[in-house]
């Protein structure tokens, strides 16, 4: 097999894995942006958030400690225990339900009704909001989180693929945790919204408000769910990229990266989101590696915003999103 | 007053199941509903008629909380209704329809008429999620009343389509079958003739007099075509600008002054 084609297949595969993580982000999105119609800016801040208070359960850091030292005059840092992994990660989705409450109870409700430009204006607000707050709660260095994840090359796979091709594929291996427990997640997620009495009120109350309230359907309560279920997936980006490259605030960042997934996959398709997270992946990897080096390489960003623009003009409503029909 | 009365042809009517006492509903300056008072009797047709812009969608708004109506109290079962948002009264067994149907787009008609059983499952979400036990009789269950409903309302043949798909009339037709599949103790609607042709509208008919035959359904309804109406009900409200201007069988409303003058006009010398 030539050379070429057995890059092209490992570009392919460490694309999957990337796309993955994509996914994993605009699967946030999609969730919010489907049953309130917010396109929740903050979901970004939200993973970045989660994975500082997981980082901090474990270590025993005290929230807030500069405020309380900066009043008290004191030098407390940490409560000098550490929390197992999993029981860190159960106190952070209680965390994050808790979030979910008072964003809800605080902001969103009394907005209801509003433009969309109005409550995309809201979480705006509340990314900036938040991302202050987990500054002040757990401090602004970097932090590396280890829930017990496995990272680096793959040798197993290494060593098969030098048996067949006679070079070993990289693979990281925290990649291929990320696959299954995206795979998991999203399978939960869609078993949730299809067989549940909750998952069932989620849609009704996506597609229509006032049928939703007149069949018993509490809106508040299914909006505070829905925020629940976003800080969750936010979490688990949160563990999956911190995890990869560190708990700090360029985490937010991933959340524009999800801009371009979502205008392929259409925003309010929870498949969408993860074959547009793929195609994302693969896509600036492979155009990268072949078109990359003829014009000096560093073209995945442009590569994701130019397909996500061709999209836009041609298919606003992305892949699987759905159907904008005028009627007049 | 309690023991009810018997219809014309020959159904028992109940006790009265819903009382509005002095009803007043106001928008800012505008006064929607001026102190009106009527009842709802178990077991009969009540429609509350009027011109266009007489308060009566207003009025259903109100029944079904989603109206507040400044003055006045709403009796429920005999008790004074607190004051309570459109899902907690939903909740306590009022389903209803909206003149500018309200269903579910995207989900098909089997879906949409399963939200109307929401109510009636308990399991927890883990149960369920599982499909276990008796998450799944309770499935099973929710499934024979629906099955029940869209057989009953002639809809079978577009159990799995989207609702998008469909026409206006089978529509409304899917909106009624998921109000009844909560299996109300009282159900409203909100024009339910609205928009048809001749034939629809006594397919409604005759849909609307076989719920209420076959289950005992309370129904209160609004509609502003009198013929349609006066075959239908049993007492009739009248209202118009806000006020109610007539109450009694369609015998007794069509023969009232007041009525005959909203309806008609009056000559002014």
């Amino acid at each position: 097999m030539p050379e070429q084609l057995i890059f092209a297949m490992e570009v392919t595969l460490n694309g999957l894995m990337a796309g993955v993580l994509y996914a994993l982000v605009a699967l946030g999105f999609v969730l919010i942006y489907k049953a309130s119609g917010i396109f929740n800016y903050a979901q970004g801040v939200m993973a970045l958030f989660a994975a500082m208070t997981l980082v901090g359960i474990m270590n025993g850091q005290v929230p807030f400690a500069h405020l309380i030292n900066a009043i008290f005059g004191g030098h407390i840092t940490h409560f000098g225990w550490t929390i197992p992994s999993f029981i860190a990660i159960l106190l952070t989705v209680a965390v994050m339900v808790l979030l979910a409450w008072l964003v809800q109870v605080l902001v969103m409700k009394h907005l209801v009704g509003q433009e969309p430009i109005i409550l995309f204006m809201a979480t705006i607000g509340l990314a900036y909001f938040l991302e202050g707050v987990a500054d002040l709660m757990w401090g602004s260095e970097i932090k590396t989180l280890d829930v017990g994840i496995p990272q680096g090359i793959n040798l197993w796979i290494d060593e098969k693929t030098y048996n067949i091709f006679g070079y070993g594929f990289f693979i990281d291996n925290l990649d291929i945790v990320a696959t299954i427990v995206a795979a998991l997640l999203v399978t939960g997620l869609v078993i949730f919204a299809q067989y549940t009495k909750q998952g069932r009120a989620m849609r009704a109350v996506a597609d229509d408000h006032q049928a939703a309230l007149s069949v018993g359907i509490s809106l508040n309560f299914i909006w505070v769910l829905v925020w629940s279920v976003a800080g969750f997936v936010a979490l688990v980006a949160g563990i999956m990229w911190g995890t990869k490259s560190g708990v700090q605030f360029s985490l937010s960042l991933i959340a524009l990266k999800a801009l371009p997934v979502l205008m392929l996959g259409g925003f309010t398709s929870i498949p969408g989101a993860i074959v547009g997270g793929l195609i994302i992946g693969v896509g600036e990897k492979l155009f990268e590696f072949a078109i990359g080096p003829m014009v000096g390489g560093a073209t995945e960003n442009w590569f994701a915003y130019v397909l996500a623009l061709l999209f836009l003009v041609f298919r606003p409503q992305g892949l699987f999103g759905e159907k904008i029909i005028e009627r007049v | 007053m309690e023991e009810g009365y018997v219809t014309e042809d020959g159904r028992k009517i109940g006790g009265v199941v819903m009382e509005m006492k002095n009803i007043t509903l106001r928008f800012g300056g505008v006064v929607a509903i001026k102190d009106i008072s009527f009842d709802i009797r178990q077991g009969e047709i009540r429609a509350i008629i009027g011109p266009n812009g007489a308060g009566k969608s207003s009025m259903l708004n109100v029944i079904s909380g989603f109206y507040v109506p400044q003055e006045g109290q709403v009796f429920y079962q005999g008790k004074p209704r607190p004051q309570m948002r459109p899902y907690e009264v939903a909740r306590q067994g009022i389903a209803r329809t909206f003149q500018n149907i309200a269903l579910f787009e995207g989900m098909s008609v089997l879906d949409n008429v399963m939200t109307g059983r929401l109510n009636y499952m308990k399991t927890g979400l883990f149960q369920q999620a599982w499909w276990k036990g008796k998450a799944e009789q309770e499935e099973t269950e929710n499934r024979e009343v629906v099955e029940k409903v869209i057989d009953f309302l002639e809809i079978q043949h577009i159990r799995k389509t989207p609702v998008a798909r469909l026409p206006y009339g089978l529509k409304k037709r899917v909106e009624l079958a998921r109000a009844l599949a909560a299996e109300p103790s009282l159900l409203l609607l909100d024009e339910p003739m609205a928009g048809m042709n001749v034939e629809e509208k006594e397919d409604m008919s005759r849909f609307i007099l076989d719920v209420n035959d076959e289950f005992g359904t309370t129904i209160a309804l609004i509609e502003h075509d009198m013929g349609v109406v006066m075959d239908l009900s049993d007492r009739v409200v009248v209202m118009d600008y806000g006020k109610k201007i007539g109450d009694g069988t369609p015998d007794e409303v069509r023969n009232n002054q007041d009525v005959i003058d909203a309806y008609l006009g009056v000559a002014h010398d």
